[in-house]
C-alpha cells in the first residue's frame, strides 16, 4: 500500500509529504521544533496538551489546530511559529507551570519559551492528564488497566472504581512514559531544577521512604500523597518497588 | 381511532387527509390546552381533567373535543387554553374555571371577562389569541402548529397536511432536486454554527461510502433554551417527516434522534410518534410504497452538555464517552461508525417539510440576506412575557424584548441580553437595535447559537453572569484539552477573585490574555467559545468589572462578599419578621421597635429582604446602593 | 419494578446495598441484544430499574458485553446522570440553568444547603441518606424559574422562604425526619 504524495506549505516552504501524515510529523521532518507533551511516536495521537498547536489556512482565514492530530491535506498552509501560536503556547505553558511545577519537562519547556511569569494561584498537581500512560497501557502493554474517569474538573486517570486492577501487570510502562513523574526534577538541586518546589513537600519522601530504596527521584511524593488523590499509578509505585 | 392499514401510496394519504378534514370541519368545537412542561408545572393536567369531566357530565363528548397540545409558547401565562374555531384565548386557567368556559364560551360564544388576558401595558382585555401582543408580533410557522395539534395523534397531524411534503418528494422529485430546493431556501443550521443545511446534505450525498446516517440533535444543553423540547413534545411528526425527506435526499437508511434524558416527556412523545408513523407506513420499509427504507431510533443522552457537539454526540451514539474528536474528518465524511452522517438540529429538521410544501422562495421571503426563514428564540430571564417566540430573522432585539416580551418586570431598567447560550455573549442596551441574524450577531461578538435569549435587568451583575457561564463551561468541559479544562478553571478563579473583592487591575489584563488563549488553543466548539461570556461582558461592561475591583462595589447587589444588608429606620415598624427568619440570628431589636443587623455575623442569605413587607431592608455595596 | 426496594434499602442500618437482582440486569441486557453500542441505553435502563448502578452489576455487564471495565467506569463517571451510590429517599433538584440563575436560583440552593445542613462540595446527601440535593441545568420550564424538583415533582417560582416547608412536606410524607 503506497501512500499518495501531497504538497503542503510549511512556514512558507513547499514540501511533499505522504497523505495521512500528521502535521507534527511533517514539521519534524523539516527539522522544525514544535513542543509537545502528550505526543509519543509509538502511540496514537491524542491532542490533550495543546502545546503543539499550529496555525493553518490562508492568511486571512486561519485556524489554530493541534498539529499532532491534524492530518496533512493537499495544499495545506501551515505556520508553526506565528505570533498567535507563540502567545497561546506561552499562556498554556504558564498554566502548566502554575499547576504542575514539579515536572522538569514542563519547567524546561516554559524556560525555553521565555515564560517568566506565573500569575495564577500555585497548585501542586502532578498530572496534567496528557494520557500518555493510558495509551501506553492500552496500546503497547495491551493491558487497559487504567483509563480516564470523570469529566471536566473531576477528570482523572485511575483504575476502575479506584481499586487495584486485576489487569495491571505492574510493568511500569505508565511511569516510564509519564512526563511528570519520569522526568521529575531531581530534588532540590539548583543545577538541574528551576523551581525546587519539592522542598515544600513535607515531609519529603526521601525522609520517609528512603529505606525502601525507592528508585523514583526524591520529591516525587506519589507514595506519601494522602489517600483519595487519584493519579496515575498511585499505589502501584510502591507495589512495583516491593516486588523489584 | 387509529389508522387501520399502512398507507401504501401518496393517493391513499390524500384520501385519508380528505376524510380527516371532513370529519373535523362540521361545526367542530375544540378546546386546546397546553400541556407543555411550563403549563404542566402550572397545573395544566388538572385543567385537562376538569374539562373532560365537565364535558362528559354534560354529555357533550361528541360535540366538543378536548385536546391536550404541546407548548403554545406563552409559558409565563400558563396554563393556556384556546378555543377553535372561535379563537378565544384564556391564560392562567384553573380547573375550577372549566365549567364556566364550557357553558359560556363554547356553548354560547360569549367571553368570560374575568379570565381574559389583560395587556399589562394598556390594561386592555384581549379575547383572541391572535391579538395578544406576545403573539401578534411573531411570525409563527413551526410553533403555530404546536397549539392546535395533539402530539400523540398522528391523524391530527395528517389532517393539517402532515406528510404531504414527504409524499410530494417521493412522488415527484429526485434526491438532487430536493437538495437543490433546500440549498435555494438558504436554510442554515439552527443548532449553533449556522452551516447551510443543503450544502451539508449535498456533501454527504456525494460520499461514496454506504450506509449513510441521519441524526437529529435534540441534546439542547443550552441552559435556558427549550425550543427543541417544545417541538419534539408538541409536534414530533414534523421532525420525523423532515428526517424522512432528508433520508430520501441523502440516501440514508437509518436515523437517530438524540434526546437528553432530562426531557422524559419528549422521549415518550417522539418514541410514540415513531411507532405510529411506522404502523402508518410512513416510516420503516418501503415508505408509502415508494421503495424508500428509512427507520428511526431514539437515543437518550445521559447528562453532558458537550454531547451536543456533533463529534461528541456521535461518540455518545456509539455508546462511548462523549469526547469531541478532531475534525476533519467531518461527520458528513466519517460520522457514525465512520460512515457519512448528517447531523441537524431539531428546528432545522422541522423546517424542511415547510420548505418542500411552500417552495424555497417562500422561505427566502422571511428574514434577511444570508439568514433566511424564521428562528425560534427562547425568551427568558427578567422579562414580562417569558416564552418561546418565533420571528423572522432580522428583527431587532428591541422588538423581541419589548414588543413581544413586554419589557422588563417591576419597572426595572434593561441591562443586557445574552444570546447563544453559554458559548455566546452579552449585548448591552446600545445594541438593542441590532437585527438578529447570523452575521450581525457574529459582528457584535456573540453568536446565534441555538436561540436562547436571556434578558437581564439592573439587578443582574454582569461579572456574576460571566462567572456563572464560566463555571458552567468548566463543569461541562470534557476535560481533554488542557487549555479548556485548566483555562476555564483559572478564568473562574479570577472571576471569583473579582466577585469576592480580591481583584486587582492585573486581573483584567490576565483574563483577556487567558481568554484569547483558551479560545485559540482548544479543539472543539466548547473550548473555542469558552471565553466568550467573559470576553463579551468585559468588552461591554468593563466599568462594572472595574467597580468591583477598585471600589469593591457590586451595583446590582449580587456578589455577596461585596454587599451589606442594613435596615432603614424610616421604614422598619419592628414586626420582627426578619429576626424570626434570620438563620444566623444576627438581627436584633425589640418587637415594635427598630431592628438592626449585626453586619459581622450576617451571612448575607437575603432571608430578611425576602420577608420584609415594608421594604425596610436595603442592600448597599461599596458605599452605594 | 425494583425501584422501591432500592430506595427502602437506603437507610442508615442497611448501608450495604441490597442483594443484587442480576436477573433484572440480564433482562435489560437481553432487551438490548447485548449490544455494546447500546451501552448508555443499557446503563440508563439499569439505573431506572435499580435507582443506581451497583458495581457488581457493572462488572457483570463488562463480562457479558466483553467490554473493558475501565471504559465502563469512564463512561459512568463521565455522564452526570449516572450514580454509583444508592439514591437518597428524597431528592431535591434545584435548576441552576441561566434563566433560573438570573431569577435567584443560587439563593434557593444555598437555603437548601443550609436547611439540610449539607455542603454539596463534599457530599450531596444527608448522612442518613434521607435527603439529597442536586442541581440540574435547565429542565425547560424557564418561565417558572427558579424551579425545584422535589421527588420528581416540579415546583415553580420557588422563593427562599418556601424551602423549609418544602423539605418538611416531602420528608413528612414518608415519616422521615431530617430537622
Ligand atoms: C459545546 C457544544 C454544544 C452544542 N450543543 C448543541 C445542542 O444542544 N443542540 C444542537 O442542535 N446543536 C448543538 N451544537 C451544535 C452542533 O455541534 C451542530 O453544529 C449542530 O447540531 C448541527 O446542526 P445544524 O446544522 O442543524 O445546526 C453544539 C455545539 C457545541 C460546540
Ligand atoms: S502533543 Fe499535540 S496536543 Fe499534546
Ligand atoms: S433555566 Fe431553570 S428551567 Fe430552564
Amino acid at each position: 500500500m503506497s501512500a499518495k504524495v501531497i504538497n503542503i506549505t510549511m512556514n512558507g516552504l513547499p514540501m511533499e509529504v505522504y497523505e495521512g501524515m500528521n502535521v507534527l510529523e511533517a514539521a519534524r521532518i523539516m527539522g522544525i521544533d514544535i513542543p509537545t507533551l502528550c505526543y509519543d511516536e509509538g502511540l496514537s495521537s491524542y491532542g490533550a496538551c495543546r502545546l503543539c498547536i499550529v496555525e493553518i489556512g490562508p492568511q486571512d482565514r486561519t485556524k489554530v489546530v493541534s498539529s499532532c492530530t491534524y492530518r496533512c491535506e493537499e495544499g495545506l498552509e501551515i505556520r508553526t511559529h506565528s505570533k498567535r501560536v507563540m502567545d497561546t503556547r506561552k499562556m498554556i505553558l504558564e498554566l502548566l507551570v502554575c499547576s504542575t511545577p514539579g515536572s522538569k519537562t514542563i519547567q524546561d519547556l516554559a524556560a525555553a519559551h521565555g515564560v517568566i511569569t506565573a500569575r495564577f494561584k500555585p497548585e501542586h498537581e502532578d498530572c496534567m492528564l496528557c494520557g500518555l500512560c493510558v495509551r501506553m497501557c492500552k496500546e503497547q502493554m495491551m493491558a487497559t488497566a487504567i483509563d480516564f474517569a470523570g469529566r471536566g474538573p473531576d477528570r482523572r486517570i485511575t483504575t476502575p472504581f479506584d481499586e487495584a486492577s486485576a489487569l495491571c501487570r505492574h510493568c511500569g510502562g505508565c511511569m516510564f512514559i509519564c512526563p511528570a513523574c519520569s522526568s521529575r526534577c531531581m530534588g532540590p538541586d539548583a543545577d538541574t531544577t528551576l523551581c525546587s518546589s519539592c522542598l515544600n513537600l513535607s515531609p519529603s519522601c526521601v525522609e520517609v521512604y528512603d529505606h525502601q530504596q525507592c528508585w523514583m527521584p526524591p520529591g516525587c511524593g506519589t507514595c506519601i500523597r494522602p489517600e483519595g488523590d487519584y493519579l496515575p499509578a498511585t499505589g502501584r509505585i510502591s507495589e512495583v518497588k516491593t516486588e523489584a | 381511532m387509529s389508522l387501520d392499514n399502512p398507507i401504501r401510496s401518496s393517493g391513499e394519504l390524500e384520501d385519508l387527509h380528505g376524510v380527516l378534514v371532513e370529519r373535523r370541519s362540521e361545526d367542530h368545537l375544540c378546546i386546546s390546552i397546553c400541556t407543555g412542561t411550563g403549563c404542566v408545572v402550572g397545573g395544566a393536567e388538572s385543567v385537562v381533567d376538569a374539562f373532560v369531566e365537565v364535558i362528559s357530565e354534560m354529555g357533550l363528548e361528541e360535540k366538543i373535543e378536548v385536546k391536550p397540545t404541546g407548548c403554545h409558547g406563552f409559558c409565563e401565562m400558563g396554563p393556556l387554553v384556546t378555543m377553535t374555531p372561535s379563537g378565544y384565548f384564556y391564560p392562567q386557567v384553573h380547573a375550577r374555571d372549566a365549567r364556566e368556559i364550557v357553558e359560556k364560551t363554547l356553548l354560547n360564544n360569549e367571553v368570560v371577562e374575568k379570565l381574559l388576558y389583560h395587556d399589562p401595558q394598556t390594561d386592555e382585555a384581549i379575547a383572541r389569541e391572535a391579538d395578544v401582543p406576545f403573539y401578534k408580533h411573531q411570525k409563527r410557522i413551526i410553533l403555530a402548529e404546536n397549539g392546535h395539534l395533539n402530539p400523540t395523534d398522528i391523524e391530527d397531524y395528517i389532517s393539517i397536511g402532515g406528510y404531504k411534503g414527504l409524499a410530494h418528494v417521493l412522488d415527484e422529485m429526485n434526491p438532487d432536486e430536493v437538495i437543490t430546493c433546500v440549498i435555494d431556501s438558504g436554510l442554515a443550521g439552527r443548532g449553533g454554527a449556522g452551516f447551510p443545511t443543503g450544502k451539508k446534505w449535498e456533501i454527504c450525498q456525494k460520499q461514496p461510502s454506504e450506509p449513510k446516517y441521519l441524526v437529529c440533535n435534540a441534546d439542547e444543553g443550552d441552559p435556558g433554551a427549550y425550543m427543541d423540547r417544545s417541538i419534539l413534545e408538541g409536534n414530533p411528526h414534523r421532525v420525523i417527516e423532515g428526517m424522512c425527506i432528508g433520508a430520501f435526499a441523502i440516501g440514508a437508511s437509518q436515523g437517530f434522534i438524540y434526546v437528553r434524558h432530562e426531557y422524559p416527556l419528549a422521549v415518550e412523545r417522539i418514541t410514540l410518534a415513531i411507532e405510529d408513523a411506522r404502523t402508518a407506513g410512513l416510516l420503516g420499509e418501503d415508505i408509502m410504497g415508494s421503495g424508500l427504507n428509512f427507520d428511526l431510533k431514539v437515543v437518550r443522552g445521559a447528562g453532558a452538555f458537550v454531547c451536543g457537539e456533533e463529534s461528541a454526540l456521535l461518540k455518545s451514539l456509539e455508546g462511548l464517552k462523549g469526547e469531541p474528536k478532531q475534525r476533519p474528518p467531518f461527520p458528513v465524511e466519517k460520522g457514525f461508525q465512520n460512515k457519512p452522517t448528517v447531523i441537524n438540529n431539531v428546528e432545522t429538521w422541522a423546517n424542511v417539510p415547510h420548505i418542500i410544501n411552500n417552495g424555497p422562495e417562500w422561505f427566502v421571503g422571511f428574514g434577511t440576506e444570508g439568514s433566511a426563514g424564521t428562528k425560534i428564540f427562547s425568551l427568558v430571564g427578567k422579562v414580562n412575557n417569558t416564552g418561546l417566540v418565533e420571528v423572522p430573522m432580522g428583527v431587532t432585539i428591541r422588538e423581541i424584548v419589548f414588543d413581544i416580551g413586554g419589557g422588563i418586570p417591576n419597572g426595572k431598567e434593561f441591562k443586557a441580553v445574552q444570546t447563544g447560550g453559554p458559548a455566546g455573549g452579552c449585548l448591552p442596551t446600545s445594541m438593542l437595535d441590532l437585527p438578529v441574524d447570523f452575521h450581525a450577531l457574529q459582528e457584535a461578538g456573540t453568536i446565534m447559537g441555538s436561540g436562547g435569549l436571556i434578558v437581564m435587568d439592573e439587578d443582574t451583575c454582569m461579572v456574576d453572569v460571566a462567572r456563572y457561564f464560566t463555571k458552567f463551561l468548566e463543569e461541562e468541559s470534557c476535560g481533554k484539552c488542557y487549555s479548556c479544562r485548566k483555562g476555564t478553571q483559572r478564568m473562574r478563579e479570577l472571576l471569583d477573585d473579582i466577585c469576592e473583592g480580591r481583584g486587582t487591575p492585573g486581573h483584567l489584563a490576565l483574563l483577556e490574555e487567558l481568554g484569547h488563549a483558551v479560545n485559540t488553543a482548544s479543539m472543539c466548539g466548547l473550548g473555542q467559545n469558552a471565553a466568550n461570556p467573559m470576553l463579551s461582558t468585559l468588552r461591554h461592561f468593563r466599568d462594572e468589572y472595574e467597580a468591583h475591583i477598585n471600589e469593591h462595589r457590586c451595583s446590582a447587589g449580587v456578589c455577596t462578599e461585596l454587599i451589606q444588608y442594613t435596615i432603614l429606620e424610616e421604614f422598619c415598624d419592628g414586626c420582627a419578621a426578619c429576626s424570626k427568619v434570620c438563620p444566623s440570628e444576627c438581627i436584633v431589636g425589640e418587637k415594635d421597635s427598630l431592628h438592626t443587623i449585626i453586619t459581622e455575623d450576617c451571612i448575607k442569605c437575603g432571608s430578611c429582604l425576602n420577608v420584609c413587607t415594608r421594604g425596610a431592608v436595603l442592600i448597599t455595596s461599596g458605599g452605594g446602593v | 419494578m425494583a425501584a422501591s426496594d432500592a430506595s427502602s434499602a437506603s437507610t442508615v442500618e442497611e448501608i450495604t446495598p441490597p442483594p443484587l437482582d442480576m436477573n433484572e440486569v440480564d433482562r435489560i441486557l437481553e432487551q438490548h441484544h447485548s449490544d455494546s453500542t447500546e451501552l448508555i441505553a443499557i446503563l440508563l435502563d439499569i439505573q431506572d430499574a435499580l435507582g443506581y448502578l451497583p458495581i457488581p452489576a457493572l462488572r457483570h455487564i463488562s463480562e457479558q458485553l466483553e467490554f473493558p471495565i475501565n471504559e465502563i467506569y469512564g463512561i459512568v463517571t463521565f455522564y452526570k446522570h449516572f450514580k454509583l451510590t444508592p439514591p437518597p429517599k428524597h431528592q431535591f433538584t434545584v435548576c441552576t440553568g441561566t434563566a433560573c440563575h438570573v431569577r435567584g436560583a443560587v439563593q434557593v440552593f444555598r437555603e437548601f444547603e443550609r436547611q439540610l445542613n449539607l455542603d454539596t462540595t463534599i457530599c450531596n446527601t444527608t448522612p442518613d441518606m434521607e435527603c439529597g440535593l442536586e442541581t440540574v441545568n435547565c429542565i425547560g420550564a424557564c418561565a417558572l424559574g427558579p424551579v425545584v424538583i422535589v421527588d420528581g415533582e416540579f415546583k415553580g417560582q420557588v422563593k427562599q422562604t418556601r424551602v423549609s416547608s418544602m423539605i418538611k412536606k416531602a420528608t413528612r410524607s414518608s415519616g422521615g425526619d431530617t430537622e
